[in-house]
């Protein structure tokens, strides 16, 4: 069993179960491959706090206990508050924090069993898309790199997650997803991740960006673990966050098998213009193709307003943002500038010491579309449009079972290539920003390689709580293909 | 009403006002809202704004607000929004404070009550504009640090109730009414304690003044007047400081303005070159406040019946005057006092005028309040059906009440034992009525054979020389004497 790190959670809950292998070897033998820290993937480790964990699930496994999860590795988004681990949310501001409680998404894989091998690094409170923009620690923060190429980027802001499941440092992950963040770095590093429906999983304990687009979600090898994780995930958390959806937690396995056989796939063309680049457009097609020789039909689909979700979401996200990143002051927690003259000095050098520059921009765009005088202009603008553009997609699924296109323009770009130009660093999110916008739940599954053999994800998106449905177009596509099962030169 | 002109400048204010709501936990949070705990002992997770933290809905905040829209005649809206009002402050964790800004859940509305103007009972009403729902900041401490500010968030997401009204007010006397009656109300329905000195009922004041029929003033807010008292000294003082500077030709600023207790003066605070864009946008951590219908019937098939309704009550059921009916509602307990006195002696109107009258009276210049009064309603309904049976008189009652309060004892439990002790005491200080005419008759005789200037001037057409007859009879009775068997009596023998 010298390849345990390339399995998936499906395969090591097998392995765990019939004691092949135990937890604790399991995760002695994960936390070995992260000496060195590759790809800069994780913020931290504390292999004593692993250790005890997969003892207790060997200790549950003992006992008869069968949940699929158990003593299986997982790692964390730094974005997740978690009581064992400190979290900075890639930010300065937090370096040395420790909550005293844990998410909700973290909890709930803790009692499924999991074992968790660390936190994740990403981009400073989930904003940017290359995972570029990573403060901690701040004695020399480290860009991730992508594990298909070191010279490129990973995709962000879940950037740690996507180079750890690729590169076989974890089999499993969470991310977070407020504009794309799970689907574009799932991508770029040809794994498996989806965001479920706003509101499914619970977002106490997620560092807030934007409210009302953040969500929670697994990334693995394949729809296979990710429907097992999605499970464990999603239940209702009515008592501690106002948004979580009153729904049942589901199987999300259950509809993994159904033949595609009359599904019908929306292709939007607003997804295919010009700006999508012909080594991601090749094998998009070839995957639809694949899936109409499944048996599922093709149809034609417009999301007329798709190029519009750049400045609503440019506009909406950096609102909330700039008001749940108030409560970084320095007061109660977090850093806090050694000297200063009085208050509102202590609060201006807190603040520009302990945020980055793409923080500090979407702070001051945010204060900006809030102020007064031009929040009906911008705010409540960009709000109508979105309700618009969730209209756009109601309209859409009367014709279609899911939609699919491309997640990204292009194939991962090379390390600094964008990091001066914010705005390229925003239109590539063109793909992945109406779903979230809408609060529809995406998934992206790697359908090949483009330009410098980098992988390429399709996006599948699909209507309000079809997750599973989503996941059984995933895994039908994936028992008919092998991109899922490539990993890149060095992991294995 | 020219009559409440200032120097020929019309006054005009308008409240808002802060009622701490009366529930265990706070509005977002589950952490405890009991008032004087050791500082930062009642603040959660949630209250401390810590990274991950959400808010949840207190629903029992929410059904005090349904309350005091029911109690008010206001709209309570299906659909209201909470807003995130964004500034920076130690004391407010999370860098903005959680209210309601363009739908509030209370909407219009009317307080309504009585106050002396001149020698008139007028009635007066104050148009609501809303009532809204939001959460305290925390308290900087400044006192007890040198050079530095402590900072308690134990109040922190207390839930507040922000009642708003129109500048409806005319007068310093009117704006602390219409406090009072509101105060009466919030504390009636049992939505907030009313402690003004802990904070738990706060008032600000917008006051302008103008020349009558001129457009309405530039307005100044006295913020935190936590007392009647202050209320109406701050009002007054900012009144005349207003006209001063307008008769002195200078233009009125807008501001915020504190009034100090002491020098009895109000001082700008911040002016409106200061104010904050608090940049408001809906919170998206909160859904909209849905109230259904069903929700609001719910809550007014539980609320207690409302003093105004009650007072109507009283004019009906008991015949009372509408202005004893009005007075016996100031309070919950004093309504519930009248109400059993009433129903046990069944008579309604010498209940209420004992009520009013000595019972009022020793309730103000003592520290007692209704709810620990040392005379149960038992007690004094005895001592009312012990003056209607003409066993003993109004001036034998009252010792007997004095007596009944200072040695106190009342047995709010047992009715019949309170009744027991009246007749004890009656029977202790001898106080019984002397209904027997032939003792009485003999008294007369004596009073009148020693009297004759005055039976002379009676029988001469002069009413008045009764008068000199009745006293010596009444005091050779010791008091006993039934007044009126007296007059029977003497009318009969000098007639």
């Amino acid at each position: 069993m010298s390849d345990l790190h390339t399995l998936g959670v499906a395969q090591l809950s097998a392995l765990l179960q019939n004691k092949d292998i135990g937890a604790v070897e399991l995760a002695t033998r994960m936390l070995a491959r992260l000496g060195g820290n590759p790809h800069n993937a994780f913020l931290s480790v504390d292999s004593e706090v692993t250790l005890a964990q997969a003892k207790a699930a060997d200790a549950r496994i003992a006992t008869g206990d069968t949940s699929p999860l158990l003593g299986v590795p997982i790692a964390h988004k730094d974005i997740f508050v978690t009581a064992d681990f400190p979290t900075t949310a890639g930010s300065r501001i937090l370096e040395g924090y420790r909550s005293p409680f844990n998410a909700t998404v973290v909890q709930r894989m803790g009692e499924a069993g999991m074992v968790t091998l660390g936190k994740l690094s990403c981009d400073e409170f989930a904003m940017g898309s290359a995972n570029e923009n990573v403060a901690v620690p701040s004695a020399k923060p480290q860009a991730v790199t992508n594990p298909w190429d070191v010279s490129r980027i990973p995709g962000g802001s879940s950037g740690g997650s996507a180079a750890a499941v690729a590169a076989c440092l974890t089999p499993a992950a969470t991310g977070t997803d407020t504009g794309g963040s799970i689907r574009q770095p799932a991508a770029f590093c040809g794994i498996t991740g989806i965001k479920p429906t706003y509101g499914r999983a619970s977002r106490y304990g997620m560092v807030a960006f934007a409210s009302s687009l953040d969500q929670a979600g697994p990334m693995a090898r394949n729809a296979e673990d990710c429907a097992l994780l999605l499970s464990a995930m999603c239940s209702p958390d009515l008592d501690r966050d106002s948004t979580s959806l009153d729904v049942k937690a589901e199987d999300f396995s259950r509809d993994l098998n159904k033949p595609l056989k009359g599904l019908r796939v929306g292709v939007p063309h607003e997804f295919f213009a010009d700006g999508l680049a012909s080594d991601v457009r090749g094998p998009i097609n070839t995957a639809l193709e694949n899936l109409k020789s499944q048996g599922a039909t093709l149809v034609s689909i417009a999301l007329p307003r798709t190029s519009l979700s750049i400045p609503v979401y440019y506009i909406i996200a950096p609102a909330e943002a700039s008001s749940n990143l108030s409560r970084f002051d320095g007061v109660k927690f977090g850093h806090r500038a050694k000297d200063f003259t009085d208050l509102a000095d202590m609060y201006e050098k807190t603040r520009t010491e302990g945020f980055g520059d793409e923080v500090k921009r979407r702070i001051m765009i945010g204060s900006y579309v809030l102020s007064h005088g031009y929040y009906d202009a911008y705010y409540l603008q960009a709000q109508k449009i979105r309700r618009m553009i969730a209209d756009d997609f109601q309209e859409a699924f009367k014709q279609c079972d899911v939609i699919a296109g491309p997640v990204a323009p292009t194939v991962a770009w090379k390390l600094g290539d964008k990091s001066d130009d914010p705005l390229a660093n925003y239109l590539a999110d063109i793909f992945t920003l109406p779903a979230s916008l809408a609060g529809l739940p995406g998934m992206s599954i790697p359908v090949g390689f483009g330009e410098g053999h980098m992988p390429v994800g399709m996006q599948l998106i699909g209507n309000y709580l079809q997750e599973a449905k989503l996941l059984n177009v995933a895994h039908q596509f994936q028992l008919a293909t092998e991109f899922h099962l490539k990993t890149p030169g060095g992991a294995a | 009403m020219s009559a409440l002109l200032v120097h020929g400048y019309e006054v005009v204010i308008g409240f808002e006002t802060h009622a701490q709501l009366s529930t265990q936990s706070k509005i977002f949070s589950r952490a405890s809202t009991a008032f004087g705990a050791e500082p930062n002992t009642q603040a959660c997770a949630v209250d401390l704004a810590l990274p991950g933290t959400l808010p949840v809905m207190n629903k029992g905040a929410v059904e005090r607000a349904i309350q005091l829209g029911l109690a008010l005649g206001s709209h309570i809206a299906e659909r209201s929004i909470f807003a995130r009002k964004n500034y920076f402050y130690p004391d407010l964790p999370k860098g903005y404070q959680i209210s309601q800004f363009e739908i509030p859940v209370v909407q219009g509305g009317v307080v309504s009550f009585f106050m002396e103007e001149g020698k008139a009972t007028v009635h007066k009403t104050v148009r609501l504009v809303r009532a809204h729902l939001e959460e305290d900041a925390g308290k900087s401490l400044h006192e007890d640090f040198i050079a530095q500010t402590g900072i308690d968030l134990n109040r922190a997401g207390t839930p507040l109730l922000e009642i708003v009204t129109e500048p409806d007010m005319r007068s310093s006397a009117e704006a602390v009414a219409y406090a009072k009656e509101l105060h009466k109300i919030v504390t009636w329905i049992g939505i907030c304690d009313g402690n003004m000195q802990e904070g738990s009922f706060r008032c600000d004041a917008n006051v302008s003044v103008r020349k009558p029929g001129a457009p309405l003033g530039t307005r100044r807010e006295i913020k935190n007047l936590n007392s009647f008292k202050f209320m109406q000294q701050a009002i007054d003082y900012e009144v005349r400081w207003q006209i001063e500077q307008i008769e002195d030709g200078h233009a009125i600023q807008q501001a915020t303005v504190l009034f100090n207790p002491d020098t009895g003066e109000t001082r700008a605070m911040r002016t409106k070159e200061d104010a904050a864009d608090y940049r408001y946008f809906p919170d998206p951590d909160l859904p909209p406040l849905v109230i259904g219908r069903d929700w609001v019937e719910r809550v007014r098939s539980e609320m207690a019946e409302l003093p105004r309704v009650m007072a109507e009550r009283f004019v009906t059921q008991y015949g009372l005057p509408e202005y004893d009916a009005t007075q016996l509602t100031q309070s919950k307990a004093m309504a519930a006092y009248f109400e059993a006195t009433a129903k046990a002696c069944g008579q309604a109107k010498l209940a209420s005028n004992w009520i009013m009258g000595d019972v009022s009276r020793r309730l103000n210049s003592g520290e007692v309040a209704f709810e620990t009064l040392p005379v149960s309603a038992a007690q004094l309904a005895a001592l009312i059906g012990r003056i209607n049976d003409n066993t003993i008189s109004n001036n034998a009652a009252r010792q007997v009440f004095d007596a009944l309060w200072s040695e106190g004892g009342a047995n709010v439990d047992d009715a019949t034992a309170d009744a027991t002790r009246v007749d004890a005491i009656i029977d202790a200080k001898g106080l019984k009525q002397m209904n027997d005419s032939g003792e009485l008759e003999k008294i007369i005789d004596e009073v009148l054979a020693a009297n004759p200037k005055n039976v002379e001037e009676f029988k001469a057409g002069n009413a008045k020389a009764l008068n000199g007859l009745v006293g010596p009879i009444m005091k050779a009775s010791k008091g006993k004497a039934n007044p009126a068997q007296v007059n029977e009596l003497l009318l009969k023998k000098l007639g």
